[in-house]
């Protein structure tokens, strides 16, 4: 069984985030980079369904600049066995991310497509949604367990009333939540591996992707500065406070 | 109070300072390419502030257990499994010989990794710290067979390594050591004696524990021409090189000490113990001195790395801490006070302590490749200069990187006011837990002896003339057009204090030794001034070029910012130290013991 995982690069979770003076978007000059941590999640589920015998192929594919190379050789460490770039340093939307992975789906193959349910960037949750309806593929998302057996995936999914479980067909995308596992921590020998594993490096036009926005963004603002808190004499005027305040 | 490990600083280092890419046609360079440097140093870092970290704290407040009746040691909650993670992740192979398992990749990255651990934890990192060690010995002085045996597991962390010198008479002079070995007649050797001290001694996260154990032969020679070393393990191999019978060694008890509390360290007791001999008879001391240097080598890493960590902790404090107003009116009007970061005073704390962490990091990473070349290079001149450097510097950088390892965990408490000394906040730890640095694996006092009484001298002075030659052609290729010439300058006249200092070290240490030894300390420090006065010249070099090249990247700037703290307020020390020692004896020796 193939698996293909998607891993975007995207800021450090730790990184303060600042926005550009111009409020065109968020300042990414000098900050560190890493993958995204869902995407991680998602290359140590695959990792572990190989390692169990269930998988035989990982591979990581990265829509990206030249840099997004590292987020694939991250993969390759933690287990992922070769990679795919594809090359680009245009902000590439969810929809064209999507087309461009179907496309990548259509060559590669895979009985299963693992993916974060959303980067941590620009918090969409939108790609594993749209590239399970492009490829008319079952899907399951926020993942918090899975068990593939008999060509079906047995999800657990994490919902607002508690825990669905899925039977989903294969191929089929599953999208991973914070706690379907705890990714491992790279050992020396697979770092040292992991650089001698394939990696290609594609273009967009290789996949005849229209990649162009479609999207307009007005602006980006810091969200407001916390202000001073209240101190309440007792529950009755907290609850009138929240009253007035249209929260009750 | 988070520890961030050192990675940018690191990488600046390797891939713009000493550009270690240069010499990828060597052995073990060519798998240590920038990019792959760069993805350890994540991982590393990763590993030491995630996995090693945590257990600082806890480690120090709980400290070492041992059973009185079975004689075993527990190490704090969470070091076995912290030391699991370790091995399982392969970091313990990392500069181990391929042939037993090892990674193969240079010291210099395996110093970047060791830094991390030491300031994550410097009590945890003494375990697989104590092993390399071992390593280095049996590498040494280890038969073929004993090399099969043993080092392998010893790479691989699985079993692990000791050093025993110290007996409760004799610390320092090692001549009156008393442990005797004596024949069992099959090639083995029975041990009997009391070792103290004796850092992972005993503890439970090993299969094996491999002591490496100086003891004299029945009518060996008095003193040290009669010290003979053995390998003595917890458990004696079998014939398949697993752990066997139980041998007759058990640890008697605990130290309770100042600081480095996660480590045990153990008075051991050695009834007839089996040991096997490693190298010739009564030469022990010439291997062993392979696991001292290496150890002191990794106790002046030590001072240093406790030192980031306790700077660390410290520029976060001096951040959110809010007290009073800046000099020249309010910075924050909108916040009840100031952050302490206002007041020149705290900065000067501050920077003085990163101006000489940074120098100190530069040092302790060239010295490293040095050591490096020493093995690996295919120049049989570069092999004997950087040997001859390893020689040298060793005393300097164990003794001057502890003894500023101290002043920046001191400062670093001084930042954080009384909070700093409540334990609280890990200010206290950081200076409890560096201060041993300072004395264990020879006094500093011990190292400027050795610098002056036998570094200096050996060979005919031919280390430190290498040494002065490199940095008078560095100056004379630099000189006419440097972009950072307040570094040439600096380095150039503390240069000239250093050979100021040798000459009167010449002229007045052959024929009084007390006038050396009373100024040696001083001498060393100039020393280790000069070496970093030479660091801070080739960084700022680097760190102005990239700017110049239209690098935005505000590391750089930074860079030179704190480089200018080290001119203004490091390198005049130099003078001090210079004046100190031309004092000689007189005013020391002056005093009869009755005025003690």
């Amino acid at each position: 069984m193939k698996i293909l995982v998607p891993v975007k690069r995207v800021l450090d979770y730790n990184v303060k985030v600042r926005v550009k003076s111009d409020q065109s978007g968020v300042d990414l000059a000098n900050v560190k980079m890493s993958m995204n941590p869902f995407d991680e999640i998602a290359v140590e589920e695959a990792t572990r369904l190989k390692e169990k015998g269930v998988a035989t192929e990982i591979v990581a594919v990265s829509i990206g600049p030249a840099q997004a190379k590292d987020t694939i050789i991250t993969a390759l460490t933690i287990g992922a066995d070769r990679g795919i770039l594809i090359q680009t340093d245009q902000d590439v939307e969810p929809l064209a991310v999507a087309k461009l992975l179907k496309a990548v789906a259509e060559t590669e193959k895979p009985d299963l497509i693992i993916m974060g349910k959303q980067a941590i960037d620009g918090d969409n949750n939108a790609t594993g949604q749209m590239l399970s309806t492009l490829l008319d593929w079952p899907q399951a998302t926020f993942a918090s367990k899975v068990v593939v057996e008999n060509g079906e995936a047995q999800v657990t999914r994490e919902v607002d009333g508690g825990l669905q479980t899925l039977g989903v067909k294969l191929p089929a995308v599953i999208t991973t939540d914070l706690r379907l596992n705890e990714p491992r921590y790279a050992s020396l020998p697979n770092i040292m591996k992991a650089k001698k594993k394939p990696l290609e490096t594609k273009t967009v036009a290789d996949y005849g992707v229209d990649v162009t926005p479609r999207l307009k963004v007005l602006k980006v603002t810091e969200p407001p500065k916390r202000s001073a808190g209240k101190k309440l004499a007792d529950a009755a005027e907290l609850v009138a406070n929240l009253k007035s305040a249209g929260v009750l | 109070m988070a520890y961030v490990a050192p990675v940018r600083d690191y990488q600046f280092l390797f891939e713009n300072v000493f550009k270690t890419d240069q010499y990828s046609n060597l052995k073990g360079f060519a798998d240590a390419d920038a990019g792959t440097v760069a993805a350890i140093l994540e991982e590393a870092a990763k590993f030491a502030e995630e996995v090693v970290h945590p257990i600082n704290i806890t480690g120090d407040k709980e400290g070492c257990t041992l059973d009185p009746i079975t004689h075993e040691v527990t190490a704090p909650k969470g070091y076995k499994e912290a030391y699991k993670a370790l091995t399982e992740a392969g970091w313990t192979a990392l500069s181990g010989d391929p042939q037993y398992g090892g990674q193969g990749l240079p010291h210099f990255v395996n110093t970047a990794f060791s830094e991390m651990l030491s300031g994550a934890s410097s009590a945890f990192g003494m375990y697989p710290g104590l092993t390399e060690g071992a390593i280095s010995a049996l590498t040494a002085g280890g038969t073929q067979a004993q090399k099969d045996l043993y080092l392998p597991k010893l790479i691989s962390g699985e079993w692990s390594g000791t050093m025993n010198l110290t007996e409760p008479h004799c610390g320092t002079d090692l001549g009156l050591l008393r442990t005797k070995a004596v024949p069992n007649g099959d090639g083995s050797y029975k041990i009997t004696g009391q070792k103290i001290w004796i850092s992972a001694g005993e503890h439970d996260f090993t299969s094996n524990i491999c002591h490496l154990v100086l003891a004299r032969l029945e009518g060996a020679p008095a003193g040290v021409k009669g010290i003979s070393l053995f390998l003595v393990p917890k458990f004696i191999p079998d014939a398949d090189g697993n752990p066997g019978e139980r041998n007759s060694l058990q640890c008697a008890g605990l130290e309770h000490k100042m600081g480095i509390h996660g480590n045990s360290t153990c008075v051991m007791m050695y009834d007839e113990a089996k040991g096997f001999l490693l190298g010739a008879e009564n030469e022990g001391l010439k291997i062993m001195f392979y696991m001292m240097n290496n150890a002191r080598f990794g106790v002046g890493l030590q001072g240093l790395a406790i030192g980031h960590a306790a700077l660390v902790a410290a520029n976060q404090f001096a951040k959110d801490r809010l007290q009073g107003r800046a000099l020249t009116g309010p910075k924050s009007p909108e916040l009840p006070a100031d952050s302490i970061l206002v007041h020149p005073d705290v900065r000067r704390m501050l920077l003085e302590s990163r101006a000489l962490i940074e120098g100190g990091r530069a040092f302790l990473a060239w010295v490293s490749l040095q050591a490096d070349l020493a093995h690996v290079s295919e120049d049989e001149k570069e092999r004997e200069k950087a040997s001859d450097y390893m020689g040298l510097l060793t005393p300097v950088i164990k003794a001057y990187l502890t003894d500023k390892g101290l002043k920046v965990t001191q400062d670093a408490m001084q930042v954080h006011g009384g909070s700093g000394f409540t334990e609280h906040f890990p200010a206290s730890q950081y200076m409890r837990d560096v201060r041993i640095t300072l004395i264990y694996e020879g006094t500093n006092g011990v190292q400027a002896l050795d610098l002056v009484g036998r570094k200096l001298p050996s060979k005919g002075g031919r280390a430190l003339q290498t040494f002065l030659g490199e940095i008078d052609s560095y100056i004379a290729a630099e000189e006419a057009d440097t972009k950072v010439p307040a570094y040439i300058k600096a380095l150039k006249d503390t240069k000239a204090k250093l050979f100021d200092g040798t000459m009167w070290l010449m002229q007045n240490g052959m024929g009084n030794p007390d006038a050396a030894a009373a100024g040696s300390l001083d001498y060393l420090h100039l020393f280790g001034l000069t070496c970093t006065a030479y660091m801070w010249a080739r960084m700022a070099k680097e760190a102005q070029a990239q700017i110049d090249a239209g690098a935005t990247d505000p590391f750089f700037d930074t860079k030179l910012k704190i480089g200018r703290v080290f001119l203004e307020r490091i390198l005049p020390d130099a003078e001090a130290h210079l004046i100190k020692m031309k004092a000689g004896s007189d005013g020391l020796m002056a005093l009869t013991d009755d005025q003690f």
